[in-house]
């Protein structure tokens, strides 16, 4: 596995230099981090990869980390496959909410359609160049994002429970 | 779509001189609240436009004020119709993360319910599609054996379509002699019926003139899509999560995966029923090789103690306490898992900071991905053959909306 993150991110780094931030291991799952502008090109990069083709889009999920630097504030995870040599990567792009406009990879998976709307939906985070980005599961006038870590589940005004112990 | 987009679209579909039609939320041949707004020319479908969300339940929001031991319950109400697979994905997940290793009879039990729930699951996608072609008589006969896969998870712990059987570290009870019985009646009967079924419908002339041919997919365009499971096979990629990356010693059996060349209605069926008669077969090899031995790993912190030691023993009271409370140390990590559920690869993405619940824990649930093909497949076919592609997709309601 390691020599898998080492060599994924080695080629990364001779065709990318900057724009890969990090690479490690995570559990079973080699882990890039990368720079927002360059995810569709890794991922087209990666889909025609020498040695692994990265050809099935496993999931995209967001991420809201509200005690990160500002700039590092929202995280997109993709998880790609590669279902011929059964090999698993995991790639992270940072975004702020001030910019909070990610690329988007519709036009390379048909299957990031609606996931990158799902995300907006509960998170906000913006796809440029996605064909429909609308609300998906919940109603198309709600105002708020309820992914996001300031949204509580419950109504803060109620007093007639304590929950200050339990749960964020 | 709002009333001003759908008021735009009807303007624009009668220039055309087409019509709008909505089919759904609910309407009985969508088996669930799926909408589509249909642009139709005639019988044909020129374009579909889907609604999704109308039971939409927030589980990855309420999973992050839960207590870890409380989350299979809202696994359970993903995909209702193999609750038992979804749970135990959720509980291997936990185990990776903590790196529980499970007892092999608790693996090998484990493995025992998930294909039972993975032949509850294809029985009623099957017959349903039967159903949708006119043949309602094999619906009414796969539900009787369905029903007795049912009794052996209420023998089991008490609920029929929620089971909430598995524990973090392996199972809360092991199988008491009434369940080994109705497991021993059902493997002997299900054959029989599978055999039964498949006399009426597969080489059923009315039946295969209905649906080869009809709904096909690709299997470039399923894989750019995101498909897996039965969908995907039957388009011809042999791609299989219990194979490709296995859990719970599904290495230790041994089992064909099925798959299909065209990628249509009929193969889609075909996928299904064969994959049934392999669930049988691991679930038989299961009971063979069923080793002795304790049906949970040690780990007191996340496996409750029995209730009689609670009463009497200090520290099993103490252990007890801390699991109910959700006052047990979790590890920082992130993990991600994934299952071989009835319609794909459910996966589940874990961030743990540490705290008493996670961080933030995303499903990737099969039918979502998969639904948002539907637009493309049903384009240019008739409504009829729409309504047997959704119910051949075996897409459910609760897994697409979360």
């Amino acid at each position: 596995m390691e020599n898998v993150t080492e060599s994924i991110g080695k080629a990364l780094h001779d065709k990318f230099g900057d724009a890969l931030v990090k690479q490690e291991l995570i559990v079973d799952f080699p882990t890039f981090t990368l720079k927002k502008e360059s995810i569709l090109d890794v991922l087209t990069f990666l889909y025609d990869f020498e040695i692994y083709k990265f050809q099935f889009l496993t999931s995209i999920c967001g991420v809201h980390y509200p005690d990160n630097v500002k700039e590092e504030e929202f995280c997109v995870v993709y998880q790609l496959n590669d279902m011929v040599k059964n090999q698993r990567i995991r790639l992270k792009v940072y975004t702020s909410e001030a910019k909070i406009q990610v690329p988007s990879v519709t036009s390379l998976f048909s299957t990031a359609n609606w996931l990158e709307r799902e995300t907006y939906d509960f998170f906000g985070i913006e796809f440029t160049g996605h064909p429909n980005l609308t609300k998906i599961l919940n109603m198309d006038d709600q105002p708020y994002f309820p992914l996001r870590k300031q949204y509580q589940l419950e109504d803060e005004t109620r007093d007639d429970k304590d929950d200050s112990k339990f749960g964020r | 779509m709002n009333a001003t987009e759908l008021e735009k679209k009807r303007v624009e579909a009668e220039k055309l001189g087409y019509s709008i039609l909505n089919l759904g939320p609910t309407h009985p041949a969508t088996h669930g609240i799926f909408q589509n707004i249909l642009t139709m020319d005639g019988d044909i479908i020129m374009d579909a436009v889907p609604t999704v969300g109308y039971i939409h339940r927030a589980f990855e929001k309420l999973a992050e004020r839960r207590a870890f031991y409380q989350i299979p319950t809202l696994t359970d109400r993903l995909n209702y119709c193999s609750a038992p697979i979804n749970n135990f994905g959720w509980h291997m997940t936990m185990e990776k993360l903590l790196g529980i290793e499970v007892p092999k009879r608790a693996q090998y039990l484990r493995v025992i319910l998930m294909e039972f729930s993975r032949i509850a699951d294809h029985l009623v996608c099957n017959s349903v599609i039967g159903v949708d072609t006119g043949a309602l008589s094999g619906f009414l006969f796969v539900f009787q054996e369905r029903e007795k896969i049912y009794e052996i998870f209420e023998e089991l712990c008490g609920a029929r379509l929620t089971t909430n059987m598995g524990r973090i570290g392996g199972l809360e009870r092991d199988f008491s002699p009434r369940v080994w019985d109705k497991v021993n009646a059902s493997l002997k009967s299900l054959p029989k019926l599978l055999a039964e079924f498949e006399k009426l419908l597969m080489r059923n002339r009315i039946f295969m003139d209905r649906v080869v041919g009809a709904g096909p997919i690709s299997a470039e365009r399923a894989l750019n899509y995101g498909f897996t499971g039965p969908n995907l096979r039957a388009t011809g990629v042999d791609y299989d999560v219990r194979v490709a990356a296995p859990y719970s010693s599904y290495e230790d059996f041994e089992f064909d995966i099925p798959v299909g060349t065209n990628g249509d209605i009929y193969d889609r069926f075909m996928v299904r029923q064969e994959e049934m008669h392999q669930s049988l077969r691991i679930i038989k090899q299961a009971i063979a090789k069923l080793p002795e031995g304790p049906i949970h790993a040690d780990v007191p912190d996340f496996y409750l103690p029995p209730k009689e030691e609670v009463y009497h023993n200090m520290e099993a009271l103490i252990y007890q306490f801390k699991i109910v409370m959700g006052e047990t140390n979790v590890p920082v990590g992130e993990v991600y898992h994934a299952v071989e559920g009835g319609n794909g690869e459910l996966g589940f993405y874990l961030i743990s900071d540490g705290g008493r619940t996670p961080f933030r824990l995303s499903f990737r649930r099969p039918c979502f991905i998969y639904y948002q093909a539907y637009t493309e497949m049903i384009k240019g076919t008739m409504l009829s053959d729409a309504v047997l592609t959704l119910s051949s997709l075996n897409v459910i309601a609760g897994e697409l909306d979360a």
